[in-house]
């Protein structure tokens, strides 16, 4: 669904034994339901009234579902989904009356048309922050407002176009419903199982942590614009059978405030569910017809839809089905664990002759600071390399470059002999550049598995797969080997700040990189937590794996690096094997500060070298 | 050239206005770091009100003025304790939409207490204007230019000379340190949130009688000023000051020359080719978030 190609899977993927497939009852059971609402909704004779309102509210809630996926799902926001709405609708309108055309045709180029505008607009703006995808998309609407005006040849203005006419089999008011609903519940079974595809899954990784995602191999961008893209389509389908069940359209019933109907709509509802669209749908299409009275007088009804957004932020801001949500999953029992886990494989790549990375000239400048400069130090192939220093000496710096997170002023840095320099965090995740952060970014609104499962999706992944049970099983395995396997399930607020920490490093695990780079993985742990993380340490370097790992603990560093490399204000002042180095006077003066002679030193000696 | 030099007089009158009230959003926004999406309604319900004081009850000016500005205090109070104060731990999503709500709230709460027609407010002079050589300089926008020029003035002195000022500074820089520091750090986002009120309402006052007092007015002028903070750089306080200016003389002669019609639409399409070849506007960094 995702649609993504999927290549040959590799023999590599060493699949673990099929999961028997459980019947899709759910599925099933939604059909079924459809299927009756579809019959009631063809066969149940309506006044034409309530056939107006009940086409009125098919016709918004697939444009409010729009809304789920970028705005819910993504987290992105569009202020312009009226505009989509009536650029779908005039699709069908001016097609169909002027153009004479057929009226499939003129949906399905409604609805291109929309998705198009969509992603430009999207591409020109969402490398911004969200205020300004805001301020563009209200931009956007108020200038296809002028035009449906204003270009009154084309779209003849505000006298609007009327005799748009239904296709020949849903001729009446009754079938064309039906045909609405029908597309209505297709869109929200595709929309409810995007959350569980790919596509779906990154979506919301970039909603809960952008810079996780990035560095999970997560195209953010694309991934955004993908959103923004199909938020807009889904308007367009919207308001191309919108144009069709009142067969009349005019520019004000896609004017800004129609936009923000639809938002309000969404969050009423509860933005995080197609079924939250349809609940916030209905109820601000049909409470206003109850209140006929509010529309009397211009402007209430609208203020009270500016009061409710307020409110609804303030006080539920996971809507309807998000509050009734929480109570359902709370009933429902845990799933049987599944099978135990299977031992974590990683792959390393051929052995090259190459070092696995390495760093020439690296420099990073903010302004006039130079947080990195010229640090040059290579990283052999297996093994962990430990890279250290007083704070603000750089070390983080120096990861967030190596990640591609920051930009590097000067300098390159080649993995396995490839230049990474200039990729962005996604394509280095693809190259196998695995991290953790010092301050733990997982993506909240999911269990411990589903993070997980996103680190084994990385791009390139060689052991990675492609359907849904083996992603499961690999990041089983990876929960297993940090020792969380049993709580796979659980959301993530429920951990300990020692177990996210695990629960990182499994994510970045299951992506079977190359290279891991751990951002001070001890900071915040207590004792115990440290000496389990040292025993994970070595268990992980015993699989073949390369960690560079930034740390202040020096037991730790001494315990498990093989190599160290100290940096002290931007640059390097000592490289080698961890029992010489950690003895460099240099090295004792640097944390130890200008009065460090043999005294002091021999104190820090016993703390760090257990030779 | 007569009509050019008409035509820039004119851009720069109405590019001051679009300056007040972007300087209102680059306040709001460097203490929040939220863009203040019902700025616009500020200067909207201020001049509704001048409408109501001055025209309908027939008060006289100065009172009229002061009892306006005293309740755009009191409505920036409020706002920031309705809309921004019970959102300021969550993600900058949510407060987007709140203030979204908040503006649709405020217009169409004028519209269903005042109705649909627009209102009429009297320049503040009782001659028209004068003429210098061949450019007809209208009193109204002298006006607006003037007093434009001095609040730019006493806001320079008040952050770069005033204790107050160096306080709210701090606060939009580092709030968690300058509350380490004694700063009374909701006091000073309340403080911003009551003046970026009365800005907001000074320049729907100034721009009343040159434009009709309509509900639309909020959004129209928030729209071009947010243009303007973006084109100027955001958050800069010079940038919006240029990206104002700029912004009301490039509207004018598009109106000019090109289409009436399509006049509002000048400062949208200028917004996106900012948005797309220069982001971060004429004076501003590029932003990276911290990892």
């Amino acid at each position: 669904m995702s649609g993504t190609p999927s290549p040959v899977a590799g023999p590599a993927a060493a699949a673990p034994a099929p999961a028997p497939r459980r019947l899709p009852l759910g599925s099933l059971a939604y059909a079924a339901l459809a299927a009756i609402v579809v019959a009631l909704a063809a066969t149940t004779p309506f006044s034409g009234y309530a056939l107006n309102i009940l086409m009125q509210a098919a016709t918004y809630a697939i444009a409010v579902i729009g809304l789920t996926v970028v705005l819910g799902l993504c987290g992105q926001i569009n202020l312009a989904q009226a505009a989509f709405f009536g650029i779908g609708a005039y699709a069908v309108g001016l097609g169909t009356v002027d153009g004479g055309l057929n009226f499939w045709l003129c949906l399905v180029t409604g609805l291109a048309l929309a998705g198009v505008l969509g992603a430009v607009l999207g591409a020109s703006t969402l490398r911004l922050g969200g205020h300004y995808l805001a301020m563009v998309t209200i931009s956007f609407q108020q200038i296809l407002t002028l035009v449906l005006t204003n270009w009154i040849p084309v779209t003849h203005g505000p006298d609007g176009v009327p005799n748009i006419r239904r296709p020949a089999l849903f001729a009446d008011g009754q079938s064309y419903l039906a045909l609405c609903v029908l597309v209505l519940a297709v869109v929200g079974w595709l929309v409810w199982h995007m959350p569980r595809t790919r596509l779906g899954r990154a979506m919301r990784a970039v909603r809960d942590n952008e810079l996780a995602a990035g560095v999970s191999g997560i195209d953010i961008y694309r991934t955004k614009v993908a959103a923004f893209a199909l938020g807009a389509l889904l308007a367009g389908l919207g308001g191309g059978l919108f144009a069709g069940s009142f067969t009349y359209i005019s520019p004000d019933q896609f004017s800004f405030a129609e936009s923000i109907v639809f938002l309000t709509m969404a969050l009423l509802g509860g933005v995080g569910s197609p079924v939250g669209a349809v609940i916030g749908t209905a109820l601000l299409i049909l409470i206003p017809e109850w209140l006929r009275f509010l529309k009397e007088i211009p402007g209430l009804y609208l203020a009270i839809y500016g009061l409710a957004v307020i409110l609804i932020v303030v006080f539920m801001p996971d809507g309807i089905w998000g509050f009734l949500g929480d109570q359902v999953r709370r009933l429902r029992r845990a799933r049987p664990a599944p099978t135990p886990a299977a031992e974590l494989t990683l792959s390393q790549g051929a052995a090259s002759a190459a070092p696995m990375l390495e760093v020439s000239g690296l420099a990073k400048h903010f302004g006039g600071l130079k947080a990195v400069d010229a640090v040059s130090f290579t990283v052999a192939q297996g093994g962990i390399h430990a890279l250290i220093g007083p704070n603000g000496s750089g070390k983080t710096t120096t990861l967030n470059v190596l990640s591609g997170l920051y930009s590097p002023t000067g300098g390159t840095v080649r993995l396995a002999g490839q230049d990474v320099t200039r990729l962005p965090p996604h394509r280095r995740a693809a190259s196998g550049i695995g991290r953790t952060f010092q301050n733990i970014r997982l993506f909240r609104s999911m269990s411990a598995l589903e993070n997980v499962v996103i680190g084994a999706e990385r791009p390139n992944n060689p052991l990675g797969a492609r359907d849904r049970a083996a992603l499961e099983a690999r990041a089983r395995a990876a929960l297993a080997f940090v020792g969380l396997e049993g709580r796979a399930q659980e959301p993530i607020s429920g951990f300990s700040y020692g177990h996210q920490r695990l629960i990182e490093i499994a994510r970045a695990l299951a992506g079977n990189p190359v290279l891991l780079l751990l951002d001070e993985p001890a900071a915040g742990l207590n004792s115990s937590e440290k000496n389990a993380l040292t025993v994970l340490l070595r268990r992980m370097a015993a699989k073949g794996l390369t960690i560079l790992i930034i740390d202040h603990d020096m037991t730790l560093v001494s315990d498990v690096a093989s190599h160290v490399t100290v940096l002290n204000f931007g640059r390097r002042i000592a490289d080698g094997v961890t029992a010489t180095v950690l003895r460099e006077p240099a090295v004792i003066q640097a944390y130890l500060g200008e009065d460090a002679t043999a005294g002091p030193a021999a104190s820090l000696k016993t703390d760090l070298a257990p030779v | 050239m007569d009509l050019i030099l008409q035509l820039l007089f004119t851009g720069i009158g109405i590019g001051s206005v679009y300056a007040l009230v972007a300087l209102g959003f680059v306040l709001i926004f460097r203490a929040t770091n939220v863009v203040n999406f019902a700025q616009g309604e500020f200067s909207m319900v201020a001049a509704f009100l001048m409408v109501v004081f001055a025209v309908d009850l027939e008060w006289p000016y100065w009172l009229s003025l002061l009892l306006t500005l005293g309740g755009m205090a009191l409505l920036g109070a409020l706002f920031n304790l309705g809309v921004y104060y019970p959102l300021r731990h969550r993600s900058y999503l949510p407060v987007i939409i709140s203030t979204i709500g908040a503006s649709i709230f405020l217009a169409n709460t004028t519209l269903a207490l005042y109705g649909p027609q627009p209102q009429v407010l009297p320049p503040v002079f009782e001659t028209q204007g004068f003429l210098l050589g061949p450019v007809f300089l209208d009193s109204q926008y002298l006006l607006i230019i003037a007093v434009t020029a001095a609040l730019v003035a006493f806001q320079y002195w008040f952050f770069e000379h005033t204790l107050v000022g160096k306080k709210l500074q701090a606060t939009s820089q580092d709030k968690e340190m300058a509350a380490l520091l004694g700063i009374p750090v909701a006091g000073m986002i309340m403080l911003t949130f009551v003046y970026s009120a009365v800005l907001g309402g000074i320049a729907g006052i100034l721009v009343a009688p040159v434009l009709f007092v309509s509900i639309q007015m909020g959004a129209t002028i928030a729209l071009k000023a947010f243009a303007a903070t973006i084109i100027g750089g955001f958050g800069d306080v010079t940038g919006a000051i240029i990206g104002g200016l700029a912004l009301g003389i490039i509207e004018t002669f598009g109106a000019a020359y090109v289409s009436v019609p399509y006049k509002d639409a000048f400062a949208f399409l200028v917004l996106i080719v900012f948005l797309v070849v220069r982001p971060q506007g004429l004076f501003g960094e590029r932003v990276a978030e911290k990892a």
